[in-house]
């Protein structure tokens, strides 16, 4: 008999592999992806291709040659990393500024730290405020959905719907007045309207949160109480004040709140550990969306508030502990 | 709403290949080395010496401490030599070597067939029998009966619970058991409640063997105060304090006993076991064992004499098949590991596995990316990979104040962490030296 081989128990693993989740996630992405396609044309494409092709490369460099490690490509970890940068800026920005972006979030934001599992802030969200405030103007000049999408347009631009919103508040306008220059909530539903490449059609976006869910990728607590906790805050401001402050639907859809609260507050490795954690972070990072978006210098403030809380995840995971078996006794 | 416990748990295959396989009497093996440890607690102390001419059901070796088993001889014949044997731990312990010859039992033992239901006995006598008859809880943890029917003082047993759950995947010794001899079962569990003073059981099975629910619940209604709950598949649902919750509702506090919330539990082979030995004089000498995988050529059930090397049992289920690269005694999710075959079963083994070279080997281990899915596994409530960080550190105070010491090494964490971890050997590695340096405090 051949030599048998000594393990400690358990002698089976279940079907999970980090490799199964990446790709999982990504499967999620595709309806998003397909969207952006549709409506900013081969612009959003190449921006996709141009930061995962960065990404992947960054990491296998930093991998091999500083860290020393044996580079993990295969995980998808990478790929991620650059379909969400992608989808976090408008699709005509210059590519060199995305290939910059890149560089940023792997090798600084994920990296340094020592690469898959050790980055306490999410890379993609990371690199993306690290754009904002190096290229502020081209981050911010959003291409409207283009009619002929076989060609690279950066011909019209415009505001986001937050951007109208929060401009016209700021110029003394009431929520009525510029109730006409804001798309309506089909268009914000479906993703016809300007906006980061990804982060635009909210069904598309839910669809992949469902798939992710159902998969058992993430668990709803993060997205739930990050959508609950903005629609309710939201909604008791229009309550106070409907023409100061605008309805609660249209935070839900506009801006990047959804691809945030379903795919970048979701990223495991910056959320907490814990259930009744992941309720209170999801709940943070819903206040201080509002906050920022309401109140803040800039209109849309889903990356601010994610990092934020990401900052405060440790924090979260040391003083949130599971419930205990045994812990609350019932006589 | 079928019940089951609430936190954690996992859904390994269930793979039960022998379900289907009636239980098969082995005849006595040529040899067998009986262990004198074979319980929680202290070895016993051998009667017998080399050349000791015995009978099968006879006692050879007597358990003097309060936690400790006597240990009878499974076969008649001769004892070779009392020695050291590598045993299902991996250590080397006292056993005792008999050649067989024949198989005469001693004649207090009633053989037949016919099912005596009554029981004259009062308490203590049960108890007494029980303890001389070397019963210890065939589940797996091998605790002496008679240690968990004595009920300490202070202390009041409301419920017996009886675990017909057999959760871990491969296995099926309880299930033959409760099909074949499901009145036995029900004799021995009515003993156990007058053992223990309580009017109440209840025997909680898995949903996924309906014909043992079926079959337990016809029988039943002829017996007072047993009811059969039919549970929802999740491991570890066999782990005590999880059936407790499951069946009761109600949680075994930290590092307390199930008898804290007044119940008791046993299992469904250490009922029968108890029938056998209280109703028929006979000492525990043999068990159901499975011998399975997916390559053997004939997964069965066995009835088995203690002391059998393993190597018998698996030439009987069709020799082990070419391609093994492990094998396991117990459960694939809490069994250990053998290197020999020359290994005897136990009054603890529940099954023989032999898992292809192909599955022996564990996934390549990635960096933890905190996914939290070990935390949502965990039954007990732990964080294991908080746990696995406090270990590598030597972080001791932080592990025990995170409660290292809950962990009932059920593998949930590990079997499911994506990224292959070694969760368990850590919090092993953990339990033990958090557990010396608590003994050592108390010193
Ligand atoms: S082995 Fe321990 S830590 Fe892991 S799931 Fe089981 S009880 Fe929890
Ligand atoms: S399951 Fe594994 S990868 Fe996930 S948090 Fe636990 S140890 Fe880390």
């Amino acid at each position: 008999m051949q030599l048998l081989t000594i393990s400690g128990s358990p002698h089976v693993h279940g079907d999970q592999s980090v490799k199964k989740i990446m790709w999982g996630v990504v499967v999620a992405l595709i309806p998003a992806m397909l969207v952006s396609f549709w409506y900013f044309g081969l612009g959003a494409l190449l921006s996709i291709c141009v930061a995962v092709a960065t990404c992947i490369t960054v990491e296998y460099l930093v991998a091999k040659f500083i860290l020393k490690q044996e580079p993990s490509i295969s995980d998808g970890s990478a790929i991620i990393t650059g379909i969400l940068l992608a989808f976090n800026v408008p699709s005509n920005l210059p590519w060199w500024e995305l290939v910059i972006g890149s560089v940023f979030a792997i090798a600084v934001v994920k990296m340094s730290f020592g690469g898959l599992g050790k980055n306490p802030f999410n890379p993609a969200l990371a690199g993306r405020v690290f754009m904002l405030i190096s290229f502020p103007v081209d981050m911010t000049s959003w291409p409207l959905p283009v009619q002929n999408r076989m060609v690279i347009v950066d011909a019209l631009t415009g505001p986001t719907a937050l951007g109208t919103l929060s401009e016209g508040i700021k110029n003394g306008e009431t929520v009525s007045q510029l109730a006409s220059k804001l798309p309506d909530y089909t268009h914000l539903m479906m993703g016809n309207i300007g906006g980061s490449l990804g982060e635009v059609s909210a069904i598309a976006l839910l669809i992949g949160g469902i798939y992710m869910i159902w998969r058992k990728i993430i668990s709803w607590h993060i997205p739930v109480s990050y959508l609950l906790t903005v629609f309710l805050f939201t909604g008791l401001l229009w309550l106070i004040n409907p023409e100061r402050y605008i309805d609660p639907v249209f935070h839900l859809l506009a801006g990047g709140l959804i691809l945030g609260a379903v795919f970048m507050a979701t990223d495991m490795v910056t959320s907490p550990m814990t259930t009744k954690g992941m309720l209170i972070f999801g709940l943070g990072c819903g206040l201080l969306t509002v906050l920022i978006r309401v109140w803040g210098s800039y209109p849309e403030g889903v990356s601010f508030a994610i990092l934020i809380m990401n900052a405060v995840t440790p924090l979260l995971n040391k003083y949130i502990k599971p419930v205990r078996f045994g812990e609350k006794v019932k006589a | 709403m079928l019940k089951t416990f609430k936190k954690g748990g996992v859904h390994p295959h269930e793979n039960k290949l022998s379900a289907d396989k009636q239980v098969q009497m082995l005849p006595p093996p040529l040899k067998v080395y009986i262990p004198l440890g074979q319980s929680l607690g202290a070895p016993a102390r051998p009667l017998v010496d080399k050349g000791a001419e015995v009978k099968t059901g006879q006692l050879i070796a007597k358990g003097e401490s309060f936690i400790s088993a006597n240990v009878h001889s499974s076969v008649s014949g001769k004892v070779v030599k009392i020695d050291d044997i590598t045993d299902t731990s991996g250590y080397r312990r006292k056993a005792v070597f008999i050649e067989t010859a024949g198989d005469d039992w001693i004649d207090t033992i009633d053989r037949s067939q016919t099912i005596v239901r009554e029981c004259k006995l009062s308490q203590q006598e049960i108890i007494r029998k029980i303890n001389e008859m070397g019963i210890v809880g065939l589940g797996g943890a091998t605790f002496p009966s008679h240690v968990k029917l004595s009920v300490p003082e202070g202390k009041k047993a409301q419920t017996l619970i009886i675990n017909g759950v057999e959760c871990e995947p491969y296995l099926t010794a309880d299930h033959r058991l409760m099909l074949e001899r499901g009145e036995e079962i029900l004799v021995g569990i009515t003993i156990l409640m007058k053992a223990l003073g309580v009017n109440k059981a209840v025997i909680g099975i898995e949903n996924n063997k309906p014909d043992a629910i079926a079959h337990m619940q016809k029988l039943a209604a002829d017996f007072k105060g047993i009811d059969i709950v039919a549970l929802k598949v999740k491991y570890p649902q066999g782990a005590e304090k999880q059936l407790i919750k499951a069946v009761t509702g109600r949680e075994v506090p930290s590092q307390k006993l199930p008898i804290e919330v007044g119940c008791v539990v046993n299992n469904v082979g250490t009922a029968f076991a108890v029938y056998e030995a209280v109703q028929k004089n006979k000492p525990l000498f043999e068990r159901v064992v499975t011998v399975t995988g997916k390559n053997v050529a004939s997964p069965s059930n066995f009835l088995v004499r203690i002391g059998t090397p393993v190597a018998d049992l698996i030439e009987k289920a069709g020799g082990v098949p070419e391609n093994t690269g492990k094998i396991i005694s117990g459960g694939p999710m809490m069994g250990k590991a053998l290197n020999s075959t020359e290994i005897p079963v136990v009054k603890g083994t529940s099954g023989i596995l032999l898992f292809p070279e192909s599955d022996s080997k564990r996934v390549k281990v990635q960096p933890c990316i905190r996914c939290a899915k070990c935390v949502s596994a965990c039954p007990m409530g732990l964080e294991p990979y908080l746990l696995e960080r406090e270990v590598n550190a030597a972080l001791w105070d932080e592990a025990e104040t995170d409660r290292v010491m809950d962990c009932m090494e059920c593998g949930s964490c590990q079997f499911t962490c994506p990224s292959g971890r070694p969760l368990l050997d850590y919090l092993r590695l953990g339990k033990n030296k958090v557990g010396q340096i608590i003994r050592s405090r108390t010193k």
